[in-house]
């Protein structure tokens, strides 16, 4: 269990992986089962409506074994890999946020008479399985977001507080993915418990388990897993080479913050909102975007009000709105307001980029607006300006 | 980085919590804007700054930022001042006396009011904007003995428009401070001054090297006594302004107050103008 919040990236740690185990597929039906016997609810990638997405797992049939998801700005597709990979496929449009900062959440109770409840009752214990580098990222984010400012969220802290996590190094990156610049993935870095890696091919189907945390070991003990052999890991460990030499997609943030703060007028925001169509699909599947507001309802008769949380999106008319009228109102500013702080602000704020390099909000786009090409030409219209 | 007030981690849940006010009074200061006057309906208010805001709650229709506009009676009682434009608004501004309305708060970070003992200190209000600095103008009158010279220039449409007159009236006939109210149009009783609060400026002689300066009103009249304030020699870091955005939490958790890398319900709404002026006036961001 990682009960060390403090781990980041680009930070030391003092854990690592201290020991390697072997599990031959059937293995993971077995982990799936235990985490389940030791209390967790265990949620892992399925297949629904033709994308990959994270629901709550009882076994490993569940698992979308033998497909990839195939993803192109504005596309998605999944289809057969012709092999028996468990985890042949990158990330689709759900993140762990749905869990552990729940799309809509009751927050309080009020009756006309006066009385007010605040509801935070939830006290389950979950275990993630197969969150690969970025989404360990995304999950470092928010805790620094919810957790580690002056104000700690409780409906975040109470679910992460007790979070087990199985990790899944990507072996092949997706065609949107630009975890490698970021310094993401596609190897697993910190905050997991247990780091998977798929070794697959010449007749040969096994994972080696890197073990974190001591949870991390003895739910691997108690699964019967043997210790990895020198040969066993140092396959693993070239399977993730290779990995890092397959990325399309890369994000130079070198300056990059500097540079956009120097780019508030762009033109290239004003192109952008050309195609944007505010829809707010980027910031629905982004793993760190965190806003949310709140819906007052009532009952019938009047007497009971509930004052319900949920997701929102800066892409939204209202989500700016004060007396009279919305700040942005223009889809250029909204674009800009969402661009800005992922890349910059969001660095001022919390001392971590907002962008994780996961790829979902230019997937996710219906019009395939990419993040990774618009910084570039921020970048380009910077130096364009500057000679 | 910007280093937020450093203050022990609070859990957000106590913040999300509603306590009860009972309407004690009720002033109708212009054709749509009320100054309520606020008592608990057990316990005491928390204490709070000149500057701060809270989040006031109308049963079933929902909660609005509001400034706190008054401390006259030692936090007893807190004054509100409400300009009905929105359902929340609305409802709130059409509670009766005696009626209960909810409120989170205070949050934020108010008026620099220790940082500037001992110095002169100049506030300017642009209409409803007089609101928040309200308390700071009865904090500084009420200990007129730690600030040096002292200066309220407010600005209003019309007459009309003009917030809590019958105190205006009173700060005006002080003798230990300058007091100019003009409006943009006046009518037939007017006998004030006409023209926007930055002309008012002509009538001051400041010792900018000395001074601390408070602004609030519409980001408009803002940016121009900005100027005027810079013109006059005012370092950047001695002009302090509250910043209106959408806000919704109150404490930094929501995402819709950001203002640039800042969140105006936590790191503001009072900044200095060395902290926003990049990101201050700037359309639509």
């Amino acid at each position: 269990m990682v009960d060390n919040y403090s781990n980041s990236r680009g930070e030391e740690t003092s854990q690592e992986v201290s020991k390697y185990y072997l599990l031959q597929p059937s293995l993971i039906n077995e982990l799936i089962r235990a985490l389940r016997d030791d209390g967790y609810a265990v949620y892992g990638p399925v297949v629904r409506d033709g994308a990959i997405v994270y629901d709550e797992l009882e076994s490993a049939s569940q698992l979308p074994v033998g497909l990839r998801d195939r993803q192109g700005p504005g596309q998605y597709r999944l289809e057969e890999r012709g092999d028996g990979a468990f985890f042949g496929y990158v990330v689709g449009p759900y993140s762990w946020k749905r869990f552990l900062y729940p799309p809509r959440v009751k927050l309080l109770t009020v009756t006309s008479r006066g009385e007010v409840t605040v509801h935070n009752d939830w006290n389950g214990k979950m275990a993630f399985l197969a969150v690969r580098g970025c989404e360990l990222a995304a999950i470092e984010v928010l805790d620094r977001v919810l957790m580690r400012g002056p104000y700690r969220d409780p409906v975040y802290s109470e679910r992460r507080k007790n979070l087990f996590i199985v990790a899944v190094n990507c072996a092949e990156p997706g065609e949107n993915c630009f975890c490698a610049s970021m310094g993401t993935g596609p190897e697993a870095r910190s905050g997991y418990d247990i780091a998977l890696t798929e070794v697959l091919g010449d007749g040969v189907h096994y994972f080696v388990a890197g073990a974190r945390t001591t949870e991390g070991e003895r739910v691997l003990e108690k699964i019967g897993a043997r210790r990895a052999t020198d040969d066993e890991v140092s396959a693993a460990s070239s399977v993730m080479k290779r990995s890092l030499t397959l990325f399309k997609k890369k994000l130079d943030v070198n300056g990059l913050k500097e540079e956009i703060y120097g780019s508030l007028e762009s033109p290239v925001f004003t192109e952008v909102a050309n195609r944007c169509l505010a829809c707010a699909n980027c910031t629905l599947v982004c793993p760190t975007c965190f806003c949310t507001n709140v819906e007052e309802v009532t009952d019938l008769e009047g007497k009971v009000a509930e004052r319900w949380r949920r997701w929102d999106s800066c892409f939204n008319v209202d989500f700016s709105y004060i007396h009279g009228g919305s700040i942005r109102s223009s889809r250029m500013s909204r674009y800009r307001q969402w661009f800005t702080h992922k890349l910059a602000t969001w660095v001022d704020q919390f001392g971590v980029m907002g962008c994780v390099g996961c790829g979902r909000c230019i997937t996710w786009c219906p019009v395939g607006i990419d993040i990774t090409e618009e910084a570039a030409n921020i970048r380009r219209a910077q130096e364009v300006s500057a000679t | 980085m910007i280093t937020a007030v450093s203050v022990p981690v609070v859990d957000a849940l106590e913040t999300y919590k509603i306590n009860w006010l009972r309407v004690v009074k009720k002033t109708k200061e212009t054709p749509d804007t009320y100054t309520l006057r606020l008592k608990p309906k057990e316990g005491e208010i928390p204490p709070f700054k000149p500057g701060q805001f809270c989040m006031l709650y109308a049963y079933g229709v929902g909660e609005v930022p509001i400034s706190i506009s008054g401390d006259l009676y030692n936090g007893k009682v807190v004054d509100h001042t409400v300009r009905a434009v929105g359902p929340v608004t609305k409802a709130l501004a059409s509670a009766g006396i005696d009626s209960v309305i909810g409120f989170r708060g205070p949050f934020g970070r108010g008026w620099p009011l220790e940082e500037a003992e001992g110095k002169d200190v100049i506030i300017v209000g642009g209409g409803i904007g007089l609101a928040p600095l309200r308390p700071a103008i009865q904090y500084i009158l009420k200990n007129r003995e730690k600030y040096g010279k002292f200066y309220l220039l407010y600005g209003a449409r019309t007459p009309d428009d003009l917030l809590y007159k019958r105190e205006l009236g009173l700060w005006r006939g002080r003798l230990d401070s300058q007091v100019l109210v003009t409006v943009d149009k006046g009518d037939e009783k007017w006998r004030g001054y006409i023209g926007v609060v930055t002309t008012l400026f002509r009538y001051l002689k400041l010792d900018p090297a000395n001074t601390y300066s408070y602004v609030c009103g519409p980001e408009i009249m803002m940016k121009f006594t900005i100027q005027e304030l810079k013109n006059q020699g005012l370092p950047d870091e001695r002009i302090f302004i509250s910043m209106e955005r959408n806000m919704k939490c109150g404490v930094g958790l929501c995402g819709h107050c950001q203002l640039g890398p800042h969140f105006v319900c936590k790191d503001g709404p009072v900044f200095s103008f060395a902290e926003v002026s990049k990101f201050f006036g700037r359309r639509e961001l």
